[in-house]
């Protein structure tokens, strides 16, 4: 049978049976608003459903039966026994159509002109009077019996008492003898039933009469076989199973795993059974949950209807494999991302039928849509055969929105220019349309397909379309976990998270070298940062060692951040059930749940999202653990030219960028002055400050010193260091974040692992100390220069815009966005000035300024834009939404110009 | 506070105005203690705890009750007492809350005591701040004296480290 009219079948019956039920209730409640309105929407899905199955007898009768309820509910008809009655007979009709429905799939010929007739007059009428005679329906035998009541009270109105009525209408129902006779009794000259083509509705009344009970009797199972074979059941009581049957194969892993000892034992064979019968309930219970992927298709055919439409292009959604089964849970998780692509294709992916057939191929574009099974996965591809991705205009989209500089994008393979597309804010569609082009979409397409522990890949050629492949596991309610230890405490690790496994002791090639303190780990040409459990969660080790030199490093990805765990041991991999933990201890993010292992003990499951940001936060210790790793991959991005040295007696090598570095000079030691303590050396007419790298070392006294001259407004400062190397062309990779203020963090520059310095932490130790020594005044007048507020989403801007400007002798307030400026704002701060960038996630600068422009209090505050963006075109943009000026990235002294200029110091 | 002011939906308030209520009786130090006997679900030996790093000092961990994952709690700590030694044999007392189930960690568990109304009374002015915040009184025994436990609030230390 069809299925979809298998499944009318089985929600009619369904609704059939309440409205009986719900009817005689209100028959008895006449005032019960609640009631009837749910009657009238139960007739009405049911006339709904079957206009739209085209089933117009069942809809005739439907139809007319709600105009009836539709005149009680405006009060226009009088809730009489006879006009319910009247309504359970086409109800009794509409049965017996859906009975002869099953059994044929059609709708029996013939028609309910009677019964319609009778239900329009009382619409109508309000409850007059109705004699004539009347057609029968198929197998509503029963039918004549109701009759009699409608026209007793008609003929005879008055004469008949209502509680006779309702009693006869109960009896009715129950279709008891007795009634037949004395309501045959009554009406044998009312009612003559015409001869239809079904023969047991040509049977006259007595016969009919005497028919009834038996036709009944066979109709009701008729009715709901189909009903049968399917039940509603609640989806908690579902979990519920879900829940207990995991513990069963839990409880079997634990009886297998005794067993296992203990070879020649009894129960091993009645245990082998109960493994198996285990297995076979979770496989059916699991069943339950599972649900055709193409319910979650089954709005898409309309969306590109619409689409093509809209955007004027012939678009085919073919779909294949929509009865692919998945947990439920993860198909309600998918469905949102699924229609966002399909939207996508069809918006950006299928051309116009001209541009088509200009580039040979068919006016008609295709979506398809494929899901299929492959161990344990579930991969779902997402097609078309459109324009595809060109490489070129997301190159060119990458570097103007500042994503990659020129020359490295000119680097990138296909492949790694078509990954900007998960970046966010990214869109190549030229203008924004309301289905797509906001650039919003498929980093979050990528992030809820990520969460759910699925992958996402594209494949796409220019002019031959794109595909998108994803890759989703079959249910969430069982993972797959990697069973860890360390310093004796035994954790479980998502084994989708997990990359490789690692081991690290000092004899192999794989060493963990520390920088700063910091572990990391060399890992094929790139420096991985190493998280040690113990330290992440407090443990004290039993014999009190440190991060064993033999240890396991499992290397965990998250997102696109990869990251290393230091662990003592490793274990199997274990199917885990991941249980929540405790609303008390809900707070601990590094866990995702726990569970019960085969042994019965109870382990915690890391939560490796938890432990990134933990680890963030560990490292820089300002709470910004996501934002770090952003801004590691930013600055990643941007190639800048690097001075290495060495310094503080360190062998390591260590960089500072080169813009930032005025003049490299060698310095006489010999020349060296002591002020306070402090060395200085006249320099170009000024006293120059000399810090060492190392607080505190001291300067040796005779000999030539390598010195990186630093100026600053006019002021300059040497930085000692003890060998200048090289200047290198590099990207500034900050992989480890530093726990001294003095670096930036550290980086694989030219092979090595090098510190990259802060350069604005010796110039506020510089300065810092020079304000000291020189007169107070200056420094209070120079303090007095104003407050300024910087809005840049790098802390590297940050860092070094902060120190600059507090050098030069501002109050610096720094923020990482547009938002938090705005919170700024709210609460009352002022400020004389505020540099902001341009490029940065969530409020773009410009959006920012024309916030501030329209805000009460910031609306007169100058702002000056800072960005690497600086064409005739961005400035005119930014002169519009409000900047005042418009400032190159590093060019401090453009930007202390404006900023003396704006604030007027 | 007085008795008439209680949430009634607490099963030990409803038998203080009731009538007789059975508690099951625990020390913790050299005190009694007494917690409802049907809010009891089990009465447990020592039992293989698994510690929760990072978690509260008065979470002694999860163990594994029959299938369930109960969170063991260590009442000492609640109340502001030094722990015992690790070797020390304890006796837990589960109860459920908000549909999960919690361990109380206490010294000894002792019988069953059917007690009446009468006995009931509010705690002392001057009890300790620690004490009035996890229960509403103290039964009068004949040769000692025994405090309710109200478990939702002792198992509300969280949020009163929050606040």
């Amino acid at each position: 049978m069809d299925e979809l009219l298998s499944e009318f079948l089985t929600e009619t019956s369904e609704s059939l049976a309440e409205l009986d039920v719900q009817l005689v209730r209100f028959e008895q409640n006449p005032n019960d608003q609640g009631l009837l309105s749910n009657i009238f929407r139960l007739v009405h899905t049911i006339k709904g459903t079957c206009g739209f199955l085209g089933l117009p007898r069942l809809e005739a009768v439907a139809h007319a039966s709600e105009n009836v309820l539709g005149k009680v509910r405006d009060g226009e008809l009088d809730v009489t026994p006879d006009a319910i009655s009247l309504v359970l007979e086409s109800i009794d009709c509409i049965k017996g159509l859906l009975g002869a429905l099953e059994e044929t799939e059609a709708e029996p010929a013939g028609n309910d002109a009677g019964l319609i007739d009778r239900l329009n007059a009382l619409a109508e009428g309000g409850g007059a009077p109705v004699a004539e005679p009347v057609v029968e329906t198929v197998a509503a035998d029963e039918d004549d019996i109701d009759v009699p009541d409608n026209a007793a009270i008609g003929t005879r109105p008055g004469e008949t008492p209502l509680d006779e009525l309702e009693r006869l209408f109960q009896e009715t129902e129950v279709d008891s003898d007795e009634a037949d006779v004395e309501t045959e009794a009554e009406v044998a000259v009312a009612v003559e039933p015409d001869p239809t083509p079904k023969p047991a509705a040509s049977k006259d009344v007595a016969v009919a009469k005497e028919t009834a009970p038996a036709a009944s009797g066979e109709q009701a199972p008729r009715e709901s076989q189909v009903a049968n074979q399917t039940i509603r059941v609640n989806v908690d009581l579902l979990e519920n199973l879900m829940t207990m049957v995991s513990e069963l194969v839990l409880t079997r892993n634990q009886l297998m795993q005794i067993a296992r000892h203990e070879k020649d034992n009894e129960f091993n064979v009645p245990l082998q059974r109960l493994s198996q019968v285990t297995s076979e309930l979770q496989e059916g219970v699991m069943k339950t949950r599972m649900q055709p992927i193409g319910n979650a298709w089954s709005k898409l055919p309309r969306i590109i209807r619409d689409l093509s439409q809209d955007l004027d292009k012939k678009i085919d959604l073919i779909m294949h494999g929509a009865d692919t089964e998945l947990d439920r849970q993860v198909l309600e998780l998918i469905k949102d991302p699924l229609t966002h692509m399909v939207r996508n294709s069809a918006d950006h992916g299928i051309e116009n039928p001209a541009e088509r057939l200009e580039a040979g191929k068919p006016e008609t574009g295709r979506i398809t849509l494929d899901a299929y099974h492959e161990g344990g996965h579930i991969i779902i591809q997402i097609g078309d055969d459109g324009k595809g991705l060109d490489p070129e205009k997301l190159k060119a989209k990458a570097v103007s929105s500042g994503l990659v500089s020129e020359a490295e994008a000119e680097a990138l393979s296909e492949q790694q220019i078509q990954q900007f597309i998960f970046r966010a804010g990214f869109s190549t569609a030229a203008k924004v349309t309301s289905v797509s082009g906001r650039g919003v979409g498929m980093d979050v397409v990528r992030t809820n397909i990520e969460k759910i522990g699925g992958t996402i890949e594209l494949q796409s050629k220019l002019g031959k379309g794109s595909r998108f492949i994803i890759k989703i596991p079959l249910t969430l309610a069982i993972v797959s976990a990697l069973i860890v230890e360390a310093c004796g405490e035994r954790f479980a690790i998502p084994q989708l998270s997990v990359i490789e496994l690692v081991r690290a002791s000092a004899a192999s090639d794989h060493r963990i070298e520390k920088v700063q303190g910091i572990p990391v780990l060399r890992l094929r040409n790139r420096l991985l940062p190493l998280v040690s459990l113990q330290r992440l969660l407090n443990l004290d080790s039993p014999d009190g060692r440190e991060d064993g030199c033999e240890s396991f490093i499992v290397v965990a990805q998250v997102g696109t951040y990869s990251f290393g765990i230091l662990v003592d041991r490793v274990f199997d991999t274990e199917e885990i059930v991941v249980k929540p933990v405790a609303p008390i201890l809900r707070h601990l993010s590094l866990f995702s749940g726990n569970t019960i292992l085969g042994d019965g003990r109870v382990i915690m499951i890391l939560d490796p999202n938890g432990i990134a940001q933990a680890t963030g936060e560990i490292m820089v210790n300002d709470g910004h653990g996501n934002e770090e790793s952003a801004e590691a991959r930013a600055l990643a991005d941007e190639k800048t030219s690097l001075l290495v040295f060495r310094g503080a007696g360190e062998q390591a090598p260590k960089a500072v960028p080169l813009s930032l570095v005025a003049r490299l000079e060698e310095i006489d030691l010999t020349t060296v002055e002591y002020s306070e303590g402090r060395p200085i050396v006249q320099y170009r007419g000024q006293l120059m400050p000399l810090i060492p790298m190392e607080g505190g070392a001291k300067l040796g006294t005779e000999g030539r010193q390598p010195v990186l001259v630093f100026t600053d407004n006019g002021r300059s400062m040497g930085l000692v260091v003890d060998q200048i190397i090289d200047i290198v062309e590099d990207r500034i990779n900050v992989e480890v974040q530093p726990e001294k203020p003095a670096l930036m963090g550290s980086a694989v520059i030219a092979g090595k692992a090098t510190d990259v310095i802060d350069a604005g932490y010796y110039l506020t130790q510089a300065f810092g100390d020079w304000f000291r020594l020189t007169n107070e005044d200056k420094q209070g007048k120079k303090r007095a220069g104003g407050r300024i507020l910087v809005v840049d989403d790098s802390a590297f801007f940050r860092n070094l815009l902060t120190p600059l400007l507090s050098v030069a002798g501002y109050q610096v307030t720094a923020v990482d966005g547009g938002e938090k400026a705005l919170a700024l704002c709210d609460r009352g701060e002022e400020f004389d000035a505020i540099i902001s960038d341009i490029e940065m996630p969530g409020m773009n600068g410009f959006e920012f300024a024309e916030k501030v422009r329209s805000s009460e209090k910031w609306g007169n505050t100058p702002i000056v834009a800072l960005s690497s963006r600086t064409s005739s075109s961005d400035l005119d943009r930014g002169r519009a939404v409000g900047f005042t000026d418009y400032v190159a990235k590093l060019d401090r002294d453009a930007l202390l110009e404006s900023l003396s200029q704006t604030v007027g110091v | 506070m007085t008795n008439s002011n209680l949430p009634a939906a607490v099963v030990g308030n409803l038998a203080v105005v009731a009538g007789a209520q059975q508690y099951v009786s625990f020390m913790i130090g050299d005190q009694s203690f007494g917690i409802p006997v049907l809010q009891v679900h089990d009465v447990l030996g020592p039992q293989r705890i698994t510690r929760i790093p990072l978690s509260p000092p008065e979470i002694a961990g999860s163990l594994n009750l029959r299938g369930r994952i109960v969170t063991a709690i260590q009442a000492r700590c609640r109340l502001g007492l030094d722990p015992l030694p690790a070797d020390a044999e304890t006796m837990s007392i589960v109860v459920e809350h908000g549909g999960e189930l919690y361990s109380l960690i206490v010294d000894s568990v002792g019988e069953v005591l059917t007690l009446e109304a009468r006995d009931f009374e509010s705690h002392p002015p001057t009890m300790a701040p620690v004490i009035r915040d996890v229960s509403n009184g103290i039964y009068r025994l004949n040769d000692s004296l025994l405090i309710v436990l109200e478990v939702p609030r002792f198992l509300d230390f969280v949020r009163a480290e929050a606040a």
